[in-house]
């Protein structure tokens, strides 16, 4: 039985709930106080040890139906089939085959644990996302022994006068049945433990994927792109929280301490803590949406959105031939039609960095100061236009830091209508983040090293 | 700091051990005025078996600190009960140290010195005297215990509310972790201090936060839906006595038809609860549209979830 459970740990991580060795333990531990006999007792005792959440219960309950499903293996009754109950010779016709014994006489409790048996060897639960579901079903069978079946259909067909015709049909019968069984098996199985690593490869595909490849992302995978940024996103949050937070704690002020103690004769009552001044800190973030970066502006937004909702205190910038303002945009908006919005309202234009640095400079430029860090999410390219390089230093010059995302990688940076490079000068960080793991490991250290807390 | 220990008349505990199965908790559970659901006792009976400590979450309102509550009183333990809140630290949780008495043995210490030491023959032999007076200012009695503190010394054995721990800081909950798994607390000046008996503690959450992982493995997980109207209607019975059955159904069905909308927050189970002593007190044996627009107040808790439910009174209460 322990190995049934371990099946089932595997099968829960396959879908999403967290099963760690010491939760194992504990669910044995568990299993043990409640016993296998009350499937109701044995269920919502797995479930308080194992499921987390409301969300992780869903996935337990579910799983749980799937995985002890109760008449796996549903098996007509002789008596229906239109041959009637088989009779002595018929089963001994058959008495080398355990299983053609077992579907002669619709045990199923005898072909489901056959069924299991030959899973086990054949190794169906360990099976990799890409086998092929008819492969494994046949295998399965092989392994439950349906040759046999079919070699002794073989032989009653070959009996004189068709005296064995009736076992044959019977046989033939139970043949298609076992088959649709093993199928919804093998189905089940995957289910099980496979649909959850597939989906596992394709967030990692997709975390590697280059986001200014022609096409962009694939509409299939935006849905996913969005959940994995605001995983994403939201991981930083965490994180960051935490630091603001321990950095808001003092030590104790010994001269302040000693000065209030004069009152008491020295006598040290009234204890004061050093305070750390906590400076807000704020981001301005200027995303790129023109054609240029068609591809990645989605992307780009997606994260702009997320990163919205992380930060307390961000000023957020769109612009392609000019710059507007999207904070309203963001903020009243689902993730999905913001992003719209902000594509109609400014998105695909002809590119020009230099009036959208003036747009900037012009209206927003109050919005800086020492404890502004200013991210630029572009490519760079400005259709060799005036890129305004003097506006360029004058952000440099009131920002605590000047952040730049490319999503080109470096070595492109000087080439064509690229001022990359020029603009680079006045950046203090200037990365290449094409993909979303990249973007993830340069936001973490912008908010660990650019921002104050 | 909310500290409330309860201790509960011996005579409220039944005479069958409510501990032997499920079914028996439930029954326990019933005959002190809580009805559980069976995903519920199934959780307390794991949590009793396997002396791990439980997490309770669900919405505001559903019967989470309850349940503590209907515990202790089952069990006939104290209830030592914990509010967590921001910036909660474990000065406040744990123990702290009285310090005006540490004082006053200090000054007191230096008044007796002089005597004490009077006849050393010179500094050295009066260094190696003072070593040798017993050091009392880190000791136990000087030790203030705070709920968790008190938690661990009581010898029977308690149960340990540790409420909305949510709202607490992360650094707080890594705090808890001792405390949670190896039922002990460290204290730097005097050493460890273990449980004479495991508290059964319970932890409840309204999910402000998303709480750590290394929090969530050491506790079981119990999430309290909102309730079916059967059970509704047994938890309503069960806890306003005088209401009439028919009264019941009636409500609880309006209620439940109120969770079906979009409200900014639904009504929960003490908000039934509330609203049926209400028509109690009122002497309502049935709901009609004056009636419902009346206390509507008392389930919806938001201006805007008024305004929404408002014109709609009539429609609800015809829908069954």
């Amino acid at each position: 039985m322990q190995h049934t459970l371990e099946q089932f740990f595997r099968a829960l991580r396959a879908a999403d709930v967290r099963v760690s060795p010491a939760e194992a333990i504990d669910a044995s531990r568990a299993v043990m106080v409640t016993g296998y006999a009350d499937r109701l007792l044995f269920k919502d005792a797995l479930c308080s040890t194992l499921a987390k959440s409301a969300e992780e219960v869903d996935a337990f309950d579910s799983v749980f139906e799937t995985f002890f499903a109760r008449d796996a293996v549903s098996m007509p009754p002789p008596s229906d089939s239109p041959q009637g109950e088989p009779s002595q010779e018929d089963l001994d016709q058959a008495a080398g085959s355990p299983l053609a014994q077992a579907v002669l006489t619709g045990d199923a409790a005898a072909v489901q644990q056959s069924m299991e048996e030959a899973a086990a060897r054949a190794g169906v639960a360990e099976i990799p996302p890409s086998t092929r579901p008819p492969l494994l079903t046949r295998r399965l069978l092989e392994g439950m022994g349906l040759e046999e079946i079919e070699r002794i259909t073989a032989n009653a067909r070959r009996m004189p006068d068709g005296a064995g015709e009736g076992l044959a049909n019977r046989l033939e019968g139970a043949r298609r049945n076992l088959f649709e069984q093993a199928q919804q098996f093998v189905a089940r199985q995957h289910d099980l433990y496979a649909a959850g690593s597939a989906q596992e490869l394709r967030e990692e595909r997709l975390l590697r994927k280059q986001l200014n490849a022609d096409g962009g992302v694939d509409p299939v995978d935006y849905r996913l792109m969005a959940a994995l940024v605001k995983k994403m996103a939201k991981r930083l949050a965490a994180k960051y929280s935490r630091r603001r937070r321990a950095a808001q704690k003092g030590h104790l002020d010994v001269r302040r301490t000693l000065r209030r103690s004069m009152a008491h004769e020295g006598v040290p009552f009234e204890i004061s803590w050093k305070v750390k001044k906590v400076d807000k800190p704020s981001i301005v973030a200027i995303c790129d949406v023109s054609k240029s970066v068609a591809a990645a502006a989605q992307f780009l937004l997606t994260f702009l959105y997320s990163l919205n909702e992380v930060v307390d205190r961000m000023d957020a910038f769109a612009f392609s031939g000019r710059l507007i303002s999207v904070n309203d945009i963001l903020d009243d908006n689902g993730v999905e039609v913001a992003i719209l919005k902000v594509l109609q309202e400014i998105g695909f234009q002809q590119t020009d960095y230099g009036r959208s640095l003036q747009d900037f400079a012009e209206n927003h430029l109050d919005r800086l100061d020492r404890r502004t860090t200013v991210i630029f999410l572009g490519d760079g390219r400005s259709n060799f236009a005036d890129p305004r390089l003097d506006l360029m230093r004058q952000i440099h010059d009131r920002a605590r830091a000047v952040i730049w995302l490319n999503p080109e990688p470096e070595s492109y940076w000087a080439q064509g209508d690229s001022v990359m490079h020029r603009y680079a000068r006045f950046c203090h960080v200037a990365k290449q983040c094409g993909t979303l793991e990249q973007l993830e490991r340069v936001i973490d250290d912008v908010l660990r090293s650019y921002v104050p807390h | 700091m909310k500290t409330l220990t309860i201790t509960p008349p011996a005579a409220n505990a039944p005479a069958a051990d409510p501990l032997v199965s499920v079914d028996a908790l439930i029954d326990g559970l019933g005959s002190v005025g809580y009805i559980a659901s069976r995903r519920i006792a199934t959780a307390l009976y794991m949590a009793v078996k396997l002396q791990k400590p439980i997490l309770v979450e669900g919405s505001a309102g559903v019967g989470k600190t309850e349940l503590a509550l209907s515990t202790a009183n089952l069990l006939g333990l104290p209830l030592i009960r914990m509010q967590c809140y921001e910036g909660l630290d474990e000065s406040k949780a744990l123990y702290e140290w009285k310090y005006g008495k540490q004082l006053l043995y200090t000054q007191i210490l230096k008044d007796r010195m002089g005597a004490a030491l009077a006849d050393a023959a010179d500094m050295d032999a009066a260094m190696v005297r003072l070593h040798g007076m017993g050091d009392l200012f880190f000791s136990e009695p000087f030790l203030e215990p705070r709920p968790l503190m008190q938690a661990l010394r009581q010898d029977d054995g308690c149960v340990l509310l540790i409420d909305e721990v949510d709202k607490s800081d992360e650094a707080f909950e890594a705090f808890l972790l001792e405390v949670l798994s190896a039922y002990q607390v460290s204290v730097p000046e005097l050493g460890v201090i273990v449980a004479k008996t495991p508290p059964l503690v319970f932890l409840t959450s309204n999910n402000v936060r998303d709480l750590g992982d290394a929090l969530k493995r050491r506790c079981l997980h119990l999430h309290i839906p909102l309730p079916e109207a059967a059970l509704e209607e047994r938890i309503v019975a069960s806890r306003v006595p005088g209401v009439e059955a028919k009264l019941t159904r009636d409500l609880v069905a309006f209620v439940q038809s109120l969770r079906t909308m979009d409200l900014r927050k639904p009504p929960s189970i003490s908000e039934t609860v509330d609203w049926a002593r209400a028509l109690v007190l009122l002497h309502a044996d049935s709901l009609s549209p004056d009636l419902v627009r009346d206390t509507l107040n008392v389930i919806l808790k938001f201006e805007q979830d008024i305004v929404a439910v408002e014109p709609q009174v009539v429609e609800l209460l015809h829908r069954r």
